[in-house]
């Protein structure tokens, strides 16, 4: 039988997961809202689909707990734990048709049949695909087939419905297509959705909050605004787009919050991402915030590519400490030439330490 | 980590389904355990008897030596046999790769009309069980003169090991992508020199596990050798039949002895096969390329 | 361009036949001779019996219990090895498929095959005959002796030597059927609710029927046409006596060439029934695709 659905907290206590003397997942804490999007994301091995597993229980954890409320849920076989999963292949049946695939669910919980049809053609009718419920998977399209795998994760009506990359096997065309579908399946579900991606757009574009991994630890914890403006590590900015890393000495700090420093030999400020900074320092700066400037005013570099992006130009330079800068250009700019390329201060972030 | 809270509904946990997985896991172990003992006692009967002065009525043998071997070899002519099985097996093994590997990159290559009357052709000797054509070849061979003879022993062989042959190289010529052949002949490559830079150094291994897998079948291989075979062109295994069959005539420690050299044979090159393929292999007649 | 002068090899090309397509040839024409003639020869050999008539054989086939009474012990072997070989393989080759020492159980299950039937039949007439160690553990654990227990120059010989050189053969077929079904299936299966019994019914049988009943198939052609074992592990004259034991005295003792094709014929035809029954029955099972997950 399904568990409660009219719980509020999703709470998972320092779920750790161990293959031999191997930690794929640490400490893993998070406390989630009933009606929350929740995107795990981070590079392969990080650590993301453990989790996901141990949620769902196909993976027992070695240490930590998961609880709904104030139940404890981690030591019920996966059986019974009532989730909805969506695979990243789908697993659809290959010898069941849509509607016995998308009812299994019920029909393991013994629902009566009338009740299970009912909403068997609910579930299909949120994923519309009502034209193709008899056929088998084998007849649909990837798309098609996708839709089946999240309405055969719903129907039992679940109260957390886990995702683990069910978009990386589609274009890109129908991807932007699904990304729409599964933020109003979720809002129509209203309940805890939590979705596992290496896509950083697609996070941004569909949680309400997201997590960063990596190496099986959490690195932070955020709203897409404040991952996307303030990643709170350097690894996290640098897995967030922020493709230039500058290191800087003589780092000095200007009130509470803003950072002098010098790199190849130009005065900068950027923000301080953490308290005291002094000495060497790394300034990370997204590529399209980097552009030309006056000369003295910003690093020395000399272009080493141009690529046109019809809407403007994506730059390749080198510094004169031999680091590659990325920069965003207005227009075309000749191989060889030398620039000076500058950032606002509020779009330079500066982290503690050496070069990564 | 089995501390629960009071709740009605009656769920299990995942110790319970642990639990249950593990009673599952050692009950298969326990067959397989015993099934691999009684293989082991069967194998172990046949050595022990092989080395054994006297084992008549007792657990194991009154003593044991070394001189059923000697009597074997000469009772038995396991030279001249042994020379037969290696002559057999070779040639066997050389024919059905110098027929089968091309065939099977024909049969990977190109599609031609009546490619699947081909393809049955191919297939048919794999299935049909060597007793049931066995006795009509043997039949024709022996009314053209070939039964009795070793090269009847060797063409009967053939029959099942070119199939197998192509079969299991038809998956590997397969995957090699055939634009790189293409692009071997953008380069200047003539059919014969694409063959020998390009083809065989890629097909070898295939070649070689498919080769070591006939060597091992063709070794123990019965019932063709068995209805083509006269006195003189036996293999092993079919000496080994006949000796047993007689058994009453000579001691059982002799022909144990002469099972014991079968079975060293066999397991030499089984050893070294395992080395290249996966022993599904040697079952499954390559329908799985899995390594 | 027009079509008049393509040259011949360029059109032939086209259609599939050059130089390359030719490698075919030596190999089918060795099969063509070595098999599918002896077939037909065979065959047509077979409604050519000594005494004349067109149907000679085939009527004192089935005529002398003898001869014909070959089928029924035959079946009555191989049918139930075959089933209990399939039975016990599906659950082993269900678990092995999970565990990490497969390598080594393959390795160690491939042995029978690889000695084959007569070695162990060999092996068998020592370790499970009557001074045997196997009774002689039986004894020693008091479950049984030597006069209540007889596992050679019996039906049960004949069988067990099937078993243990069909088992692995069986179960290496069933592993690779298995292993080829998407361990994501099951774990949809359990995420939705159904426990370690509903999903072997619901998810796995179904998926692998086609193999099953291909791995019945091959297992009973190769457990129907026993030879060696039967002559050296059973009664050859009476309770084990297989209709290859029949071709082959037709053949090697009685010199009745004619006799023996029909004979093996008549075997094959048999195997073949069998196979056809088989097949058509798990049409009833299971309709649809045998592919995996995504299409």
């Amino acid at each position: 039988m399904a568990l409660s659905d009219s719980f509020k907290t999703l709470r998972l206590d320092s779920i750790g997961r161990a293959f031999g003397a191997m930690q794929a997942l640490h400490n893993f804490s998070l406390e989630i809202k009933r009606g929350e999007f929740i995107a795990l994301l981070g590079p392969s091995g990080c650590g993301k689909s453990t989790a996901l597993n141990c949620i769902s229980g196909l993976l027992p954890t070695t240490s930590g707990s998961i609880w709904l409320d104030d139940k404890r849920i981690d030591t019920l076989a996966v059986e019974d734990r009532g989730f909805g999963m969506v695979f990243q292949n789908y697993a659809l049946f290959p010898h069941m048709t849509v509607r016995a695939n998308i009812g299994f669910g019920l029909k393991m919980r013994g629902v009566p049949k009338e009740a299970r049809e009912k909403r068997v053609d609910e579930a299909i009718r949120t994923v519309r695909l009502e034209s193709q419920a008899h056929k088998l998977p084998g007849q649909l399209s990837g798309g098609q087939q996708q839709r089946v795998a999240i309405a055969r994760a719903i129907a039992i009506d679940p109260p957390l419905v886990l995702m683990d990359e069910p978009l990386s096997n589609l274009d890109a065309k129908l991807r932007l297509e699904m990304r729409q579908e599964i933020r109003r399946i979720h809002q129509s579900l209203g309940s805890v959705t939590i979705y596992v991606t290496h896509d950083q757009d697609e996070a941004l574009s569909l949680a309400d909050r997201i997590v960063v991994l990596r190496d099986g630890m959490i690195r932070q914890v955020g709203t897409p605004e404040e991952l996307y403006k303030r990643p709170a590590s350097l690894d996290v900015a640098a897995f967030m787009g922020f493709r230039n890393r500058l290191s800087g000495q003589n780092a000095q700090m200007v009130g509470q919050h803003d950072v002098r420093f010098s790199a190849c030999g130009v005065a900068l400020q950027g923000v301080a991402m953490a308290p005291n900074l002094s000495g060497s320092v790394v300034a990370a700066i997204r590529p399209d915030d980097l552009v030309p400037v006056a000369a003295g005013e910003g690093l020395a570099a000399s272009v080493e590519a141009i690529e046109y992006r019809g809407h403007d130009y994506f730059g390749v330079a080198r510094a004169t400490d031999s680091t590659e800068l990325f920069f965003r250009s207005t227009a075309p700019l000749a191989t060889g030439l030398s620039i000076a390329l500058g950032a606002e201060p509020s779009k330079i972030l500066v982290y503690p330490g050496e070069t990564p | 980590m089995t501390d629960t809270h009071a709740d009605s509904h009656p769920r299990r946990s995942i110790t319970l389904n642990a639990t249950f997985a593990k009673l599952w896991v050692i009950t298969i172990w326990t067959l397989l355990i015993f099934f691999v003992i009684n293989l082991f006692g069967i194998i172990g009967a046949v050595l022990t008897s092989s080395f054994a002065t006297r084992w008549l009525r007792s657990w194991m043998p009154d003593g044991l030596t070394f001189k059923w071997y000697f009597s074997a070899w000469s009772e038995f002519q396991l030279g001249d046999v042994l020379i037969t099985t290696f002559q057999v097996v070779g040639a066997v093994v050389v024919l059905s790769g110098l027929i089968g590997v091309p065939a099977a990159y024909a049969m990977a290559r190109r599609e031609f009309p009546f490619k699947k009357l081909v393809m049955l052709i191919f297939l048919l000797p794999l299935l049909v069980p060597p007793v049931t054509y066995g006795i009509p070849l043997a039949t024709v061979l022996y009314q053209t003169g070939f039964g009795g003879t070793l090269v009847g022993v060797i063409l009967a062989n053939l029959v099942p090991t070119v199939p197998f042959v192509i079969l299991v190289m038809i998956p590997f010529v397969e995957q090699i992508d055939p634009r790189i052949e293409s692009a071997a002949r953008v380069f200047g490559a003539g059919t014969f020199r694409l063959f020998v830079t390009v083809l065989v150094p890629l097909l070898m291994p295939g070649v070689l596990a498919a080769l070591l897998l006939v060597l091992v079948r063709t070794i123990a291989m019965f019932e063709l050798t068995f209805l083509t075979a006269g006195p003189t062109s036996q293999t092993l295994v079919v000496a080994l039949y006949y000796a047993v069959f007689a058994a009453g005539v000579r001691a059982v420690q002799s022909i144990d002895a002469m099972a014991v050299i079968y079975m060293v044979l066999t397991m030499i090159w089984l050893v070294i096969a395992l080395r290249f393929v996966n022993p599904t292999q040697i079952v499954t007649r390559g329908k799985q390329a899995r390594g | 361009m027009s079509d008049a002068s393509i040259p011949l090899s360029v059109r032939l090309k086209a259609q599939g036949l050059d130089g390359v397509t030719l490698l075919v040839l030596p190999a089918a024409l060795l099969l063509l001779a070595l098999f599918v003639y002896p077939f037909s020869y065979g065959f047509i050999l077979s409604f050519r019996p000594k005494d004349g008539s067109w149907l000679g054989n085939y009527t004192k086939f089935f005529s002398d219990p003898f001869l014909h009474d070959t089928i029924k012990t035959t079946l009555a072997i191989a049918l139930p090895v075959t089933i209990m070989n399939l039975l016990a393989a599906i659950p082993v080759a269900f678990r092995v498929r999970l565990m990490r020492h497969q390598r080594l159980i393959t390795t160690v299950l491939v042995l029978p095959i690889t000695l084959g039937t007569v070695l162990v039949a060999e092996g068998m007439l020592n370790y499970f005959g009557p001074q045997g160690w196997f009774i002689r553990t039986l004894t020693l654990l008091g479950l049984g002796s030597a006069s209540s227990i007889k596992l050679v120059h019996n039906y049960w010989g004949v069988f067990l030597s099937l078993v243990i050189t069909g088992f692995p053969f069986t179960f290496l077929l069933t592993l690779s059927y298995v292993s080829g079904i998407d361990v994501a299936l099951e774990n949809a299966a359990a995420t939705l609710g159904a426990r370690a019994a509903a999903r072997f019914r619901l998810i796995f049988l179904p998926l692998l029927a086609p193999g099953l009943a291909i791995t019945f198939c091959l297992s009973f052609v190769q457990a129907y046409s026993v030879f060696p074992s039967a002559v050296l592990l059973g009664a050859p004259a009476g309770p084990t006596r297989v209709i290859s034991i029949a071709a082959y005295e037709a053949a090697f003792e009685q010199y009745d060439y004619s006799l023996a094709s029909a004979i093996a014929m008549i075997m094959g035809f048999t195997q073949l029934a069998v196979v056809i029954v088989v097949l058509m029955s798990r049409n009833l099972f299971y309709r649809g695709p045998a592919a995996g997950a995504k299409g």
